[in-house]
């Protein structure tokens, strides 16, 4: 039964969860105010990353989707994920086409 | 809480299988519902956000946010972090049936969720006396946009992007931060979370100063006080450990959409 998610009544691992969450956050923070990458495309590639790690575990055992049924974690997580992958390959390719060089493409 | 804790197969073998549904993915339906709601509001903040990054990347964005900014932002990050611990441990509450705990670490959540809408609230009226400011928005307000000089001035008026982005993804995230500590107050005390509301609600009417951006939008304060009145004299009831788990789900999305907002708004716009 997945009535309430009584999955583990260990709470440590919380406080680990959380106490790498702050870590986490401490790395975007120590790598976006000392401009670690020059390049803004690929600072905000390494925090995305970062802030992707932070929400899978906040997903998995925050919100217990971990301890849900297979069928109701894929679901979800397929189904977003592809709305996700939907707007970057919409939003992203042609995003600098019409802005000036050097961010930009130049081309109308 | 039959109809959700009932397995199907017991159901069926004692002759009630056509009233007892199966649950969908094996969870009773309001969780369902809510992770349902959670991904449809991902996609309101997706699109926001990738609206952001491309600004961003491609445009010549402005970097003005220096160490007071960054501190306050990583202070509340840590305040959210810590509600979503907190909220864990009041659903663990719940499950065991400890009233008075669960209360007590809900209360625990709605305190760090409120120091998160606090700061937020003075990093915006800083910010805005410093001169970022948008302007037709702050005239439909009723609020005189600040006539300061320096370089958020120029910002608001050379790159009207970046407030608009700064204020709009910010806005609709600390919207849903005071729904969410609205809804953990009604799980936590129901009914009596309803004369507090309405104090802070004319308090805040009060205190909060006539020039100030939050003087008008603070009366969704008394919007939410009328919808959660609405809700708990029509359907009266005692909430149960799904709801609290319910809501926690709510509360840890709040959480999630922060993880993205804070690397993105602040991180990627230091002043270098």
């Amino acid at each position: 039964m997945h009535d309430v998610a009584k999955h583990d009544d260990s709470k440590g691992q919380y406080f680990w969860v959380w106490g790498a969450l702050l870590v986490l956050t401490g790395i975007e923070v120590w790598l976006g105010y000392n401009q670690v990458f020059k390049d803004p495309k690929q600072m905000l590639e390494v925090l995305m990353i970062l802030s992707i790690i932070k929400s899978a575990l906040i997903i998995a055992y925050f919100m217990h989707l971990k301890f849900e049924k297979a069928i109701m974690r894929w679901m979800l997580v397929i189904s977003v994920t592809a709305c996700f992958v939907i707007m970057y390959c919409f939003f992203f390719p042609d995003a600098g086409r019409i802005l000036p060089p050097p961010n930009g493409l130049g081309v109308q | 809480m039959a109809d959700a804790t009932l397995p199907h197969d017991v159901a069926v073998a004692h002759g009630h299988g056509g009233e007892f549904e199966a649950p969908l993915f094996g969870a009773y339906s309001k969780k369902v519902g809510m992770w349902l709601f959670l991904a449809s509001d991902s996609l309101t903040f997706g699109a926001l956000l990738f609206a952001f990054s491309y600004n961003r990347i491609y445009t010549a964005w402005p970097t003005p946010f220096g160490k007071d900014s960054i501190i306050n932002a990583t202070v509340m990050t840590a305040c959210l972090l810590s509600s979503s611990l907190t909220m864990v441990l009041g659903v663990f509450a719940a499950q065991a049936g400890d009233r008075a705990k669960t209360r007590l670490w809900l209360l625990a959540t709605m305190a760090f969720g409120t120091a998160f809408i606090v700061l937020h609230g003075m990093e915006w009226t800083k910010l805005i006396n410093e001169g970022l400011s948008l302007p037709g928005f702050m005239s439909a307000l009723g609020v005189t946009p600040p006539t300061a000089a320096g370089e958020y001035a120029d910002i608001s008026k050379n790159v009207p992007q970046f407030t608009q982005a700064f204020f709009g993804l910010t806005a609709m995230h600390m919207l849903h931060v005071t729904i969410g500590v609205i809804y953990l107050g009604v799980v936590a005390f129901r009914k009596w979370f309803l004369p507090i509301l309405g104090v802070i609600w004319i308090a805040a009417a009060f205190l909060i100063p006539a020039g100030n951006v939050f003087h008008y939008p603070v009366h969704v304060l008394g919007i939410a006080l009328v919808v959660c009145a609405i809700i708990l004299f029509l359907k009266p009831k005692d909430y149960d450990a799904h709801d609290v788990e319910v809501s926690g789900l709510y509360w840890h999305f709040v959480d999630l959409v922060w993880m993205f907002i804070f690397p993105l708004v602040y991180l990627m716009s230091t002043k270098i």
